[in-house]
């Protein structure tokens, strides 16, 4: 339970070099990510990005989140726009391996929950040494 | 502008945070210039909204994700749409948050519409963690065609 009241916040542009081919804004989304024992997990908000349309990349260490939203054709015309609607794109560097063959993802109302295992050599390992 | 904030900061009158509240208006004002996006008029109030209107339909969006359907309250008397709900987040125990920028919380938003509309016929749609509200416009609110009868 909170019984904090909640902020509104505004959506953050990113901001790179490269371009989207899509000319539509692409925003960052607002992450939680935590590690536990074994694994690391990744849960991202991304309003308006359906199960089908997240895309998720594990390279070189770099994990990358992409959601891409269906944008509606319509005749309306607006009053009032308070929030941008787009794209959301996220990039980490992981400390840890992961094993990329297990990694899960959940797309649900919006939040993306991604769980990344972490690979069985990162985990502490006892090393016997042998005698000569 | 049919939108009002519904509240302002309970300290709204001391002289630092007015300060940074004009500071805050003018980079809105400047960055709305500089790019495309939201227009500067806008609320600090959770949710932000988007109005638009058809000719026969005002459409409300708004960005709730990881909320359930049942969490938010939507009721609409005259002109007037009120937003309510409380955000609760699944916080995990026994392990290491590395980042927490997901935010918990209740909210309650009130804002007037730019027309009147029919409230027994409003529907409401929640997909990936988007609320699309639908209020049909009430009959006098709806553009009418005039007829030119040739003399």
């Amino acid at each position: 339970m909170t019984d904090k009241d909640l902020q509104a916040r505004e959506k953050v542009e990113v901001k790179t070099e490269a371009e989207s081919t899509r000319n539509v804004p692409v925003y960052v989304p607002a992450v939680d990510i935590y590690e536990s024992q074994d694994a690391l997990v990744v849960v991202a908000d991304m309003p308006g990005v359906g199960p089908d349309s997240v895309s998720i990349d594990v390279h070189d260490n770099t994990l990358t989140l992409r959601g891409t939203v269906t944008l509606e054709e319509t005749k309306e015309r607006v009053h009032v726009q308070e929030f941008g609607v787009g794209d959301y794109s996220r990039q980490f560097t992981l400390g840890r391996t992961i094993d990329q063959s297990k990694i899960e993802a959940a797309m649900k109302n919006g939040v993306l929950t991604l769980t990344l295992p972490k690979s069985d050599i990162s985990k502490p390992r006892k090393i016997a040494v042998k005698a000569a | 502008m049919a939108l009002i904030r519904w509240t302002e900061r309970p300290d709204w009158y001391s002289p630092g945070t007015e300060f940074q509240r004009r500071q805050r208006d003018m980079e809105r004002l400047f960055s709305s210039f500089a790019g495309r996006g939201a227009s500067p008029f806008r609320s600090d109030v959770f949710p932000h909204v988007n109005v638009s209107e058809d000719a026969d339909n005002l459409h409300v969006r708004t960005e709730l994700p990881g909320m359930l359907p049942e969490e938010i309250d939507i009721s609409v008397e005259g002109d007037t749409v009120t937003l309510r709900g409380e955000r609760k987040l699944h916080v995990v125990e026994n392990v290491n948050y590395h980042r927490r920028e997901r935010e918990a919380g209740r909210f309650r938003r009130i804002f007037t519409l730019p027309t009147r509309v029919n409230a027994d016929a409003v529907t409401a749609l929640f997909k990936d963690g988007v609320l699309k509200i639908t209020l049909p416009k009430a009959e006098e609110a709806k553009p009418k065609q005039i007829q030119i009868k040739s003399a």
